[in-house]
């Protein structure tokens, strides 16, 4: 066609957040020239650091760094782009209400053995369970899932490579794997450990950013997930400035590889001609063209209003409509005038990560009111104090307080608007149990709802991980089957968010999994 | 309005507002359901009923059909994305045939189109679907509500129809031509001012003149007398199902779970069909935009189709039901089979519509029939040559002329 312009980037990508930066840097690498649209003002997306208060930052939405291999972040040179971690390898603390707190460190429990040896030996078990399991099912991870039904000798490869490595982690493994992948994790944890404490650490980890109980099928698959991300070794870490320091380093990377970089540049709708995506328009109405368009938005917010479901079949569209995207956690930010004392915490440990999960019992309770729309009284915590090991996100002596709040239903009877405050009262009593001071030392504070999340980083549903991760929408089936392999049914269009496998929580191996896939399409 | 007194597992089949006129009518009392309803399948004799079709009036009731209204500012861009034709130039008073499939490029169902305004469609179709129309419809300001029970609607079809119609009242109904459709009145039988309305359009199922009358439900034994009154004089007939059947397939009209299944409906992978298979091809149009199935329909015509619909003039004059189709006379090789057949008194041929294998399906090739008949009882089974011809196979000129000739 002749009215057709010239493209002028081989890619466009939608979103400046983690996946979309990292797809972008490997793409530019790839010899591609790709320009990112950010509609924020800076890039990160939803991993940016931000002043909620006068002189007080903090990671917006996830605070630690967990999941992203490291592998991938030194193949991207973060270190170079100026990435510090201001703390690695940072403890696990499950709070108890009577101060007997446990210490997940690298490899052991600390207190565990005072408390049950049997324990203590159980949970050495199941750590090496998972780090075999981990091990077959990391490479699920790194790389696109197998189309069902497909001839292609990729494909098939791709299966029986899966098939492989199952049939390799022997006869008792496989049958574990079988036996727990589609249960509950409560009953996971009846039969392996007796200490409540220990219980509700497991299943905090099973239920964080889901829209799930510990009673609910299909939990194990979050620890799975995890083991499988962090092939068996989970290290905490906390980037230095923030997980926004993390996104500026990514955007250091795929600049210096060549990619563009545009921010506050909202993109409108995902430009169609000719059954092939064009490029996109921006909210300003300027058009830019591109041979192929790879989106980190939701997979709803790419289909039903970037793109429309005009362009795609209705059964497709069905299925996207159909995701399950609702988050279900909230955030809140204190500032803090001076360090709360938590009792029986060591210093040491305080800088990590803190639960408020007593037992699995208290979290599906919590979970019992976001079933009817409501919040718990006594829901479940994360904490991290980011100021102990980085001060500078806090003006001299003061810090700040990061708090992942579980259940927070989308939709909450009676509305945010009229409930904000009790809800953070609520948190705030929760916490003071095990920090007594905590009231008297807050400043100011800052409630981050699902519906805020929403608004504020673009994402249907506020849901961390875009679309819910459960095995009805995983691998394959995620975020729907048609859109799987990061390729829309559009072609050149590609999708490369947390929606896609292997999900979100900051990995980042969704951006290059869909950037290889875009290579591959267009090679 | 139908109005069901009793609870609905008492009452499984709906009457519709024609039943206590058909029933007084009928001499067989030979009813079948059709989607729903209880509707009659034979009054007094086929051959009979037949007859009125091709050489007088006939009148069907198709209340039955199952109708949505489609409305909203959307209402264009939703119905081209569901169907695979294109409908913009489908305007207000016309109609179109149409159909529809899933994103495999599967047939749903196929119905006709009215547009009633630029903002407002009814789609008439064989099986309800309101869930399809429903997910088709997500991204869309449309509104689809299903009036399959807010309308009667009954079918005056054959040569002296137009002439019907006019004795009725409905003047100016001469002027519709093919695919048309209007609003008319009729003065209410037996006497009075009062004045009963009517969307007329001209369409039918029996490839022959004739019209399809649309109207409230309490207006339709009013209709029906009124019809009957003056068409004593002229053969109109009451006719059911069976006599249709053999019309359509004159006419080459394909009927839903005889001649494909809908892929709503199939279970066995490789029975679904798709229009390009079911000889439909006319009715996609690739350069329209984007529709449902369109990316898959793009890829199967590409790799040429495996198998098509079509019609055969099978040898003998005893109709190929559900016969078996073989290259050979051996009968070794199976090339397809018959999917309706019916001896046609007009053409005075055997017909048969028929799915075959790709190497069977050019015109003029032949395959062999595997008929199975009964001799008082005694059966026989006969290999008989049927030959791949055009479709339909009865198209008479009166059926586009307008204003169609007067009787």
């Amino acid at each position: 066609m002749s009215s057709a312009p010239r493209a002028r980037y081989d890619s466009i990508v939608v979103g400046g957040g983690h996946n979309g930066l990292i797809c972008a840097a490997y793409l530019a690498r790839g010899g591609r020239s790709v320009l990112v649209l950010e509609a924020a003002e800076r890039v990160g997306g939803a991993a940016v650091t931000r002043e909620f208060a006068p002189g007080f930052r903090v990671s917006a939405c996830a605070h630690l760094l967990h999941l992203m291999p490291r592998a991938l972040m030194r193949d991207l040179g973060l270190e170079s782009q100026g990435l510090k971690l201001a703390a690695d390898g940072l403890p696990t603390v499950a709070l108890s209400p009577d101060g007997g707190h446990l210490v997940f460190g690298a490899g052991n429990v600390g207190g565990l053995t005072e408390h049950s040896s049997a324990d203590a030996a159980a949970y050495a078990e199941w750590r090496a369970l998972l780090r075999r399991l981990s091990g077959a099912l990391h490479p699920l991870l790194a790389a696109a899932p197998p189309r069902l039904g497909s001839d292609a000798w990729r494909d098939r490869a791709s299966l029986l490579g899966l098939g492989w490595r199952l049939r390799r982690l022997g006869r008792r493994d496989l049958r574990e794997l079988l036996r727990i992948g589609g249960m509950c994790v409560h009953d996971l944890l009846e039969d392996r450990f007796g200490l409540a404490l220990l219980k509700g650490a497991l299943a905090f980890d099973a239920v964080l950013g889901t829209n799930y109980g510990p009673r609910s099928p299909g939990t194990v698959l979050a620890l799975l997930y995890r083991a499988a991300a962090s092939q068996g070794v989970e290290a905490l870490a906390q980037p230095q400035g923030g997980l926004g320091a993390l996104s500026e380093a990514l955007a250091r990377a795929a600049t210096a590889a060549g990619a563009q970089i545009r921010t506050a540049a909202p993109v409108a709708r995902i430009l169609v001609r000719e059954d092939r995506a064009a490029g996109v328009q921006l909210a300003s109405g300027e058009e830019i063209c591109a041979t192929s368009v790879v989106s980190s938005a939701d997979p709803k917010a790419t289909f039903l209003k970037l793109l429309g479901s005009e362009h795609l079949d209705a059964g497709f569209v069905r299925r996207v409509a159909q995701v399950r995207s609702r988050g279900l956690t909230a955030k809140l930010h204190l500032a803090l005038e001076r360090l709360p004392q938590f009792p029986g915490v060591a210093a040491d440990s305080l800088r990590g990560r803190l639960l408020v999960a007593p037992s699995a019992d208290y979290i599906e309770r919590a979970y019992n009111h976001a079933k009817y729309e409501e919040f718990s009284s006594a829901p479940m915590l994360e904490v991290s104090i980011p100021t102990l090991a980085d001060p500078g996100l806090a003006p001299a002596g003061k810090h700040v307080m990061s708090v992942i709040v579980q259940y927070a239903p989308y939709a909450l009877a009676g509305g945010w608007e009229a409930l904000r405050q009790a809800f953070t009262d609520v948190v705030i009593d929760t916490l003071s149990r095990y920090a007594p001071g905590l009231r008297g030392c807050i400043g100011a504070s800052e409630l981050l709802t699902p519906p805020d999340i929403e608004r504020e980083f673009h994402i249907t549903g506020g849901h961390w991980h875009h679309a819910e991760l459960a095995l009805d929408q995983f691998f394959m089936l995620r975020p729907v089957p048609g859109a799987a392999q990061y390729q829309a049914p559009v072609p050149g269009l590609f999708l490369c968010g947390a929606g896609c496998h292997p999900g979100g929580g900051v990995m980042g191996l969704a951006g290059r999994n869909a950037a290889r896939q875009v290579m591959r399409e267009a090679a | 309005m139908l109005t069901v007194s009793e609870p609905h597992y008492r009452q499984p089949l709906l009457k519709t507002p024609f039943h206590e006129r058909a029933r007084a009518a009928s001499q067989l009392d030979s009813f079948v359901p059709w989607s729903g309803y209880t509707t009659v399948d034979v009054f007094t004799s086929v051959e009979q009923e037949y007859f009125a079709i091709r050489n007088a009036s006939s009148l069907y009731d198709l209340t039955p059909m199952v109708k949505y209204r489609i409305a909203g500012a959307d209402a264009l861009r939703f119905l081209n994305r569901l169907v695979t034709r294109d409908l913009s130039k489908t305007g207000p008073g016309r109609v179109a045939y149409a159909v529809w499939c899933n994103d495999e490029g599967h047939l749903i169902d196929d119905g006709t189109v009215f547009c009633m305004a630029h903002d407002e469609y009814r789609v008439c179709t064989a099986e309800r679907q309101l869930d399809w129309f429903t997910a088709s419809a997500i991204g869309f300001d449309v509104e689809i509500r299903e009036v399959t029970e807010e309308i009667a609607a009954l079918a005056v079809q054959g040569p002296t129809s137009c002439r019907v119609l006019r004795a009725v009242g409905l003047a100016g109904v001469e002027r519709l031509k093919p695919f048309e459709h209007a609003a008319f009145t009729m003065p209410r039988a037996p006497s009075g001012p009062a004045q009963i309305a009517l969307l007329v359009s001209r369409t039918g199922f029996t490839g022959d003149l004739g019209y399809e009358l649309w109207m409230q439900p309490g207006d339709a034994e009013g209709v029906w007398d009124a019809l009957m009154a003056v068409g004593s004089t002229r053969a109109l007939r009451p006719i059911g199902s069976r006599a249709l059947n053999i019309a359509r397939i004159e006419a080459g009209f394909l009927l839903p779970n005889l001649d494909f299944v809908s892929a709503a409906h199939t279970l066995h992978p490789g029975t679904e069909r798709s229009p390009l298979e079911l000889g439909l091809a006319w009715l996609v149009d690739f350069n329209k935009g984007h529709f449902t199935g369109r990316r898959s329909l793009l890829a199967e015509q590409r790799r040429g189709p495996r198998r098509q619909l079509v019609g055969l003039d099978v040898e003998g004059n005893k109709p190929a039901h559900n016969a078996l189709l073989y290259s050979e006379r051996s009968g070794r090789k199976e090339a397809g089979s018959v999917t309706s057949a019916a001896w046609s008194p007009t053409c005075k041929r055997n017909l048969a519509l028929a799915m075959l294998d790709a190497p069977y399906i050019a015109l003029g090739s032949t395959v062999w029939a595997e008929i199975y008949l009964s001799r008082e009882l005694v059966w026989q089974r006969r290999m008989v040559r049927a030959r791949v011809v055009e479709r339909p196979f009865y198209a008479p000129q009166r059926r586009r002329a307008t204003p169609p000739a007067d009787f």
